[in-house]
């Protein structure tokens, strides 16, 4: 069942050091921006952190980045304009970095979210980030086997939860919010607001409460 | 044969983006990569019902947008604000990516460091020793739409050509570029043949001399 969640700081509360934690967002959009400073805040260390990219400017990822507690991050693109802080740490040799294609990344949660325990994908077939992996040829074409991505905690932004944590999201900011959410034993929502059970549209329901364990209204 | 237009000079980055827009099929789905293929959506006839997909989770995107339009949870993959268009759909990236390993994109069009004769792509990573590497969707849209137009300029800033008969640089797909516009030619390439469809400010027999490939007239 669903908890509602007090402050960002509570929502947070019991991440252990070395978590591997999920956290959405694609630019500012369906970031969990308070969730993430809850985490810097928390403490929590040795953390394997997976995001699209590694952090803008010096809030948010960066921040949780600049301290020194996130040991790994997997991600599609790390390298924008500002992502000073990853790259200092990078250069510095003080953070590890997975590459993973866009779409792997995204397949790979939600592979973990559903059971799933590896599948073949023609995307990297032939590359340097399919180096090492094992491959087969299905329909005549290169596959490449990707494993899945379990996390112990995943850090979502949706617009609006119900009182049975069942989510909505708002236009590009749904990006990882709904596989992350499936992906890890704990997922904790932020969202701007919150209506009664019964305050959704079942049939517009995008994360269903199951996969929702703490919900925190940040506005 | 080849429409060469040796009187005049070579295409500017304005005249690419419109060729590429005058060869894209009336109603097809189209995803533009970031940077200057983004630039071919100013050259789309609303008339011809070509919907914009962003990997990032959306299926008819509008222009950039501007002022009272900004919305900060409406993105596209490069995190400019952008407008959505009647009919627009929101969707994770799960399903964003399914879309294009799925074969459901009719065309994407990408920016390339090369392009080898049989369609192989690099445009992702320098290969230099101190580059972070980052490819975000650039290996899910290779192999993912049915056709890869590449833009790009025929030689790099020290003459060398982009067109090759084997790209040196780290490869993002194998054989899946079906055509290459530049600004002194554009090529259709058809299991590993390259065909010359039309010329910009030079000649067929000129390329022949300054390209280490095979062409041929477009039949």
């Amino acid at each position: 069942m669903v908890e509602i969640a007090p402050d960002p700081d509570a929502a947070v509360r019991g991440i252990a050091d070395g978590s591997t934690v999920l956290i959405g967002g694609f630019g500012p959009a369906g970031q969990p921006y308070a969730l993430i400073d809850a985490l810097r805040r928390s403490g929590a260390g040795d953390l394997t952190v997976v995001n699209n990219n590694a952090g803008n400017g010096t809030t948010g990822l960066a921040a949780l980045l600049a301290t020194g507690r996130v040991r790994k991050i997997i991600c599609s693109f790390p390298r924008q304009t500002d992502s000073f802080v990853f790259e200092e740490l990078y250069a510095a040799g003080r953070i590890e970095l997975e590459v993973a294609p866009q779409g792997n990344l995204a397949e790979r949660i939600r592979a973990a979210g559903a059971g799933i325990g590896g599948f073949y994908t023609p995307t990297g077939a032939g590359t340097m980030l399919a180096e090492g992996k094992e491959t087969r040829t299905i329909d005549g074409r290169v596959h490449v086997l990707e494993h899945p991505i379990r996390a112990d905690v995943a850090l979502i932004r949706a617009h609006t939860a119900d009182g049975a944590g069942n989510l909505v999201y708002r236009k590009t900011g749904r990006n990882f919010g709904p596989i992350m959410a499936t992906a890890a034993r704990l997922t904790i929502a932020e969202v701007t607001r919150t209506v009664p059970v019964g305050g959704l549209d079942p049939e517009a329901v995008v994360t269903p409460g199951i996969f929702v364990d703490r919900v925190v209204v940040t506005g | 044969m080849t429409a060469e237009h040796p009187d005049r000079g070579p295409l500017d980055r304005t005249e690419l983006a419109r060729l590429v827009a005058r060869d894209i099929p009336p109603r097809s789905y189209v995803n533009l990569g970031i940077g200057q293929p983004t630039a071919v959506a100013d050259h789309l006839d609303p008339a011809r019902g070509i919907v914009l997909h962003t990997e990032n989770g959306m299926l008819g995107m509008g222009p950039q947008a501007h002022g009272d339009e900004v919305d900060p949870d409406l993105l596209n993959a490069g995190k400019i604000p952008v407008t959505e268009l009647p009919g627009a759909a929101y969707f994770d990236h799960a399903q964003s990516f399914a879309m294009m390993r799925g074969g459901h994109l009719d065309v994407c069009v990408l920016g390339a460091f090369q392009v080898a004769a049989d369609g192989t792509l690099a445009n992702w990573h320098t290969g230099a020793p101190d580059a972070i590497p980052a490819v975000g969707g650039a290996m899910d849209l290779a192999v993912g739409a049915k056709d890869v137009f590449v833009m790009m300029t025929l030689f790099d800033k020290a003459g060398a050509p982009k067109l090759v008969r084997g790209c040196t640089y780290p490869v993002t797909g194998l054989q899946c570029v079906s055509r290459i516009y530049t600004d002194l030619a554009v090529f259709h390439l058809t299991a590993g043949r390259v065909r010359v469809a039309e010329t910009y400010g030079t000649t067929l027999a000129d390329l022949r001399t300054r390209l280490d490939v095979e062409l041929e007239p477009i039949g």
